[in-house]
């Protein structure tokens, strides 16, 4: 007679599943953190020689001189760079926060049916567009418009760099800040006009201060999205070493530095390594703005929910 | 305790309701009401899930003008007037506190909460705001258990306590007609008691609909009761006629009962 588990005992096909899919999901989950580890111990191998050999904290941090080809004297000072790229991100925040704000405001406040649904598409649209595009409408539209309507001899710089990298960080921020006001329970805004509250004031002292940190969060990736940005920077900017005084100065990024210098090196040579610190460098800057974005968010979502997330399956005995 | 039905002039109402009807994208929920609130009334309203009881409410305040698809027909008069010929819905509603079934304590602080609608009508004097949100919540009978931590979030407080803070910002709003919808769904006894006697104090300063699923509560508080049932209003009769088997239609009897809802 053959044994039949009680069904208490028997792993039926459910259960098996069950199993294989923790399994997957957890590789997958793992993936991301053993590629993302494995990206910062390769560039990090690679900056390490020049670290050791060659690296001058004073000289990297305080000096303006980036001549890495100069024959006799190559010098490794990234702080022009680090001041292009500071720069143009600071310009194009100033340009994005509004635009994206007031756009996340309409959508999620105050559009509502077909307008809502059409303008969020043509949103998510515009954050698919390729920065190389953006590059492009810099070189040969904004580039001219700027000479013309400013009266300088280079349109490629702070101003023009700025504005492209703002319009191009809007579409995200603005999708990211209106998740953040869906995130507000409709209740709160029914409460509040119910007492009379316009629906500007329910706005301005309901929602916004409960989606504060979503908004806050979805600056920041704006930001991390800029400092990273490559292609349309090294377009825009004029791509020359210069400490900007005016949004009128041309400049250079430190990403668009990695892309234009990095296939003309030899592998292994001080300039090399000295491309990979200004990766380091990135990588660090980046991973801290998404590491503070990341704290945002969670910290408005403490906010309204006071019950803890629902548990997650526990393993299996 | 009951008072005796005024009929008089037109001031002596809050509310006066005419054939009113009410739709959602065409589908009717609520047909045919024709009532008048007096003033100072503690006025119940009962019955069961989905009769209409909250829509009824919804467009006294004029929430249908936020509510996609919600449509009204026939007359609600607001101490004699329409709603519908205020020009200035947000004025309406400022005279007109609701208390909500699931309490909703805003995100903002304790204080925050109760200053809010003295803040949006233009009062910005600390010393101001103090005297009202004291007050408020003294009323509301939650100043004790909330005057130490007034900066901490509304949001957290306990559901009782949230609901407390709700009373205490509608009556912020220093209004004349109070809309509670089922208050005590997520309340515990004991407060759901104590914030029945705050019901009982204000009477005397504003009219009071009470919109309840608790018979009994309507019973307890309640001067005169309506009873709506699938989107009609059954009847309006003495809280204690309609109690002692005294209403007017034999469906009323046998809710208040308990037969059925």
């Amino acid at each position: 007679m053959p044994e039949v588990a009680h069904a208490a005992d028997r792993r039926d096909a459910a259960w098996w599943i069950d199993r294989a899919v923790q399994i997957l999901v957890l590789a997958g989950g793992l993936s991301a953190i053993v590629f993302i580890a494995g990206i910062f111990v390769f560039i990090t191998r690679e900056g390490a020689g020049f670290v050791f050999d060659r690296f001058d904290f004073r000289e990297f941090f305080g000096s303006p001189r980036w001549t890495p080809t100069s024959s006799h004297n190559p010098t490794y000072g990234a702080l022009a760079l680090i001041a292009g790229t500071a720069s143009v991100t600071g310009l194009a925040m100033v340009v994005s926060v509004p635009f994206s704000l007031g756009a996340a405001i309409y959508i999620g406040e105050f559009a509502t049916g077909r307008v809502r649904e059409t303008l969020k598409v043509l949103v998510e649209l515009l954050a698919a567009i390729p920065s190389v595009v953006w590059g492009f409408i810099g070189l040969s539209i904004m580039n001219p418009l700027i000479i013309q309507v400013f009266d300088v001899p280079v349109g490629l710089n702070v101003l023009n760099s700025g504005v492209i990298l703002g319009l191009m960080a809007a579409p995200i921020m603005t999708t990211i800040a209106e998740d953040a006001l869906k995130a507000v329970p409709d209740t709160y805004r029914e409460a509040a006009e119910a007492m009379g509250a316009t629906r500007w004031q329910v706005t301005l002292k309901v929602v916004l201060p409960a989606a504060r940190n979503g908004l806050v969060a979805a600056t920041l990736l704006g930001v991390g999205r800029g400092f990273g940005e490559t292609m349309a920077v090294l377009m825009a900017s004029g791509h020359s070493i210069n400490l900007p005084t005016s949004p009128f100065d041309s400049v250079r990024a430190l990403t668009a530095t990695i892309a234009a210098e990095l296939g003309e090196t030899a592998a292994g040579s001080d300039h090399y390594g000295a491309l990979f610190v200004l990766g380091i460098f990135l990588f660090l800057v980046t991973f801290a703005i998404n590491f503070a974005a990341d704290v945002f968010v969670r910290g408005g979502q403490r906010k309204h929910r006071r019950r803890g997330r629902r548990p997650a399956a526990s393993a299996n005995p | 305790m009951s008072l005796p039905v005024q009929v008089g002039e037109t001031a002596d109402y809050a509310i006066e309701v005419e054939d009113l009807a009410i739709g959602y994208h065409g589908k009717p929920a609520l047909t045919g009401v024709t009532l008048q609130v007096p003033t100072h009334e503690i006025f119940g309203i009962i019955g069961p899930a989905n009769s209409g009881k909250t829509s009824f409410l919804r467009a006294i305040n004029r929430m249908d003008l936020m509510t996609a698809g919600m449509e009204v027909s026939g007359s609600v008069r607001v101490e004699g007037r329409d709603v519908r010929s205020w020009r200035n819905p947000y004025a309406l509603r400022q005279r007109i506190g609701v208390v909500f079934p699931l309490p909703v304590g805003l995100p903002l602080t304790i204080y925050d909460n109760v200053a809010l609608s003295s803040r949006l009508r233009g009062t910005r004097k600390k010393a101001d705001l103090d005297v009202i949100v004291e007050r408020c919540l003294r009323r509301a009978a939650l100043w004790d258990e909330v005057k130490d931590r007034l900066d901490s979030l509304g949001s957290l407080l306990s559901g009782g306590q949230q609901q407390r803070l709700t009373i205490a910002r509608a009556l912020s709003q220093d209004p004349s007609i109070l809309l509670l919808d089922e208050f005590s769904i997520a309340v515990d006894p004991v407060t759901t008691m104590r914030i029945e006697e705050v019901l009982a104090e204000l009477k005397s300063e504003m009219t009071i609909v009470l919109v309840t699923n608790l018979v009994q509560q309507a019973r307890r508080l309640a001067s005169r009761t309506a009873f709506f049932l699938t989107g009609e209003l059954v009847e309006v009769t003495e809280t204690e006629t309609m109690f002692e088997g005294g209403a007017q239609d034999p469906r009323t009897t046998a809710y208040v009962e308990g037969k059925f809802g």
